[in-house]
């Protein structure tokens, strides 16, 4: 054990990689769970992954017109598809889970059909690698470039700063949207901007867990939290405490044992939610 | 001046009509029961006071320094959902949202506030105990605690006391009519006729048969109305 912590910081020390792979990690699983709360509340606990294969089609589109920096274009149209659909209110004709599922296969189709098609531009000319890559992650986390972090850390923490702003407009919406309404809160401009930072979110996350398990990132923990915690803000600060703790696991069981991350810290985030889950069975059973 | 005035208002859905060219006025100190039978729109009359829903004619002006944003409200369902966490201190304190505009946290003296709503409310005690596992007499209270932050001068209740016992029910009246003692204007949506004899000082009936006016009023047309069965005992005695 002692060896495998030595092994661990010789490589924080010496190899930037690993550095730039906890910053990255921990300050994205620190973002998801925040949000995840309110989106699991919502029931849109779905729209991470219908805006993440929106990403993923985006990112295919931007690699075949051979654009050298793909977020430019990644960024903008994940960012109107969830305005469009996490601001549209409940009066839409297609329901909220209907149009959430239409539009994630459907970018994911076209997404996979244009990589196919016109293979990608400085890819690995290996295409199922490539998919598998976008859409699981990176093998290895290790491959972040210092752009890549510095991008990260300042959205990062832009998000951080605007969800402690609007925490508890978020809550105010959250729990009771006409009520709050009522009363004049501005409801749609708050779902605006909650659908702008969640967007952000998850084409930030797609470099360190991939399309398919964003999700994971988003829900696990606000549902472990859930299972223990009562109010509002505890819940809250929990799952971002377990986020936290399980993207940084995640990433060392990674590292020594050179399993995939995104999967890692995901199965890192069901072990906990298991644990939680019986805690929550624990105290109910007492306090009946 | 009033501190709401309707004026003709026709109020609908998707273009049909619900109620048609109703009018009424409710003064500072005022205590308004509305009634009338199922789906006569009493909610969406409510609702539209509110500026959650647009008239189809007519208008709504608030006056007295009133605005509409800050009028409490106790909807007729809350619909939370069942695993919501949130506490009572952190709905409460909710209701304040809308005067803060853009100021990301509440003041010492919203924060004072809220505390005195809830003791008025006696859920001091349940502050840090979730909403969702409190029985539906305190989550009402608590919703009414919300909605005593969320103004100073006027209440909208849509059927406060529904699915209460009588004895939760008396407490919760007693509550409103405090309220309406230490001076806010009530509006009260309710099927208890009796009730609403009570406590309001003014009658809104509408239904097939609209009616407006001060509770003397309404007890000597009573003949005319559909509740004269239930309540003609009092007008003999
Ligand atoms: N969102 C809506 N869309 C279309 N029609 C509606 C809508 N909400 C209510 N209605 C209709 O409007 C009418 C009035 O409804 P409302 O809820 O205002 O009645 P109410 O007087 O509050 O009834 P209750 O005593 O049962 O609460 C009903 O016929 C109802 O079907
Ligand atoms: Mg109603």
């Amino acid at each position: 054990m002692a060896e495998v912590f030595s092994k661990l910081a010789d490589y924080f020390q010496n190899v930037p990689a690993v550095r730039y792979a906890f910053i990255v990690g921990v300050l994205i699983a620190l973002c998801s769970s925040l949000l995840g709360v309110t989106l699991v509340l919502r029931r849109f606990s779905f729209i991470g992954d219908g805006l993440s294969h929106v990403a993923f089609g985006a990112m295919a589109v931007a690699a075949v017109v051979g654009l050298t920096d793909n977020m430019l274009l990644v960024m903008p149209v994940t960012v109107i598809c969830a305005v469009l659909l996490l601001a549209s209110g409940k009066n839409t004709k297609i329901k909220g889970d209907a149009s959430v599922a239409m539009i994630s296969v459907g970018a994911l189709a076209i997404g996979y059909l244009l990589m196919n098609k016109f293979p990608i531009r400085g890819g690995s000319g290996n295409i199922s690698g490539d998919v598998c890559s976008t859409l699981f992650g990176s093998t290895s986390i290790l491959s972040l470039t210092p752009l890549d972090v510095w991008v990260t850390v300042i959205l990062s923490l832009l998000v951080l700063v605007m969800f402690i702003l609007f925490y508890h407009k978020i809550f105010a919406v959250t729990f009771d949207e006409t009520f709050a309404r009522a009363t004049g809160t501005k409801a749609g401009l708050y779902n605006l901007i909650i659908a702008v930072i969640i967007a952000v979110v998850i084409v930030l996350a797609m470099n360190v867990v991939g399309s398919l398990l964003i999700s994971a990132l988003i829900i696990f923990p606000a549902l472990s939290a859930m299972r223990v915690f009562k109010s509002f803000k505890s819940v809250t600060v929990c799952a971002a405490c377990v986020s936290v703790c399980c993207a940084c696991t995640g990433i060392i069981i990674s590292i020594i044992d050179g399993t995939p991350v995104g999967s890692t810290i995901v199965a890192v985030d069901i072990a906990v939610f298991a644990v939680f889950w019986l805690i929550g069975l624990i105290k109910g059973g007492v306090r009946k | 001046m009033a501190q709401l005035t309707c004026e003709n208002l026709t109020l609908g859905y998707e273009g049909r009509e619900i109620i048609s060219d109703l009018s009424f006025s409710v003064n500072s100190g005022d205590y308004l029961c509305i009634v009338g039978e199922n789906g006569s729109g009493k909610s969406t009359l409510m609702k539209t006071i509110l500026g959650l829903h647009s008239p189809m004619k007519g208008k709504i002006t608030t006056g007295d320094g009133l605005k509409q944003t800050e009028i409490g409200y106790l909807p007729q369902q809350t619909l939370v959902q069942k695993d919501f966490p949130a506490s009572v201190r952190e709905i409460v304190i909710s209701g304040f949202q809308g005067k803060c505009g853009l100021r990301p946290f509440y003041t010492k003296e919203e924060k004072r506030q809220a505390l005195e709503n809830m003791k008025k409310m006696r859920i001091d005690d349940l502050q840090k105990r979730c909403y969702r596992e409190l029985s539906g007499g305190q989550q009402q209270r608590v919703l009414l605690a919300r909605a005593l932050c969320a103004t100073k001068s006027m209440l909208l209740l849509d059927e406060p006391v529904a699915g209460l016992d009588p004895r939760v029910t008396a407490e919760m009246y007693s509550m409103i009519s405090q309220l309406h003692k230490e001076g806010i204007t009530v509006i009260m949506i309710s099927h208890d006729i009796e009730a609403a004899l009570r406590y309001a000082t003014h009658i809104l009936h509408i239904g097939r048969e609209v009616f407006f006016g001060s509770k003397e009023t309404f007890k000597r047309g009573m003949f005319l109305g559909s509740y004269s069965a239930v309540t003609g005992g009092e007008r003999n005695g």
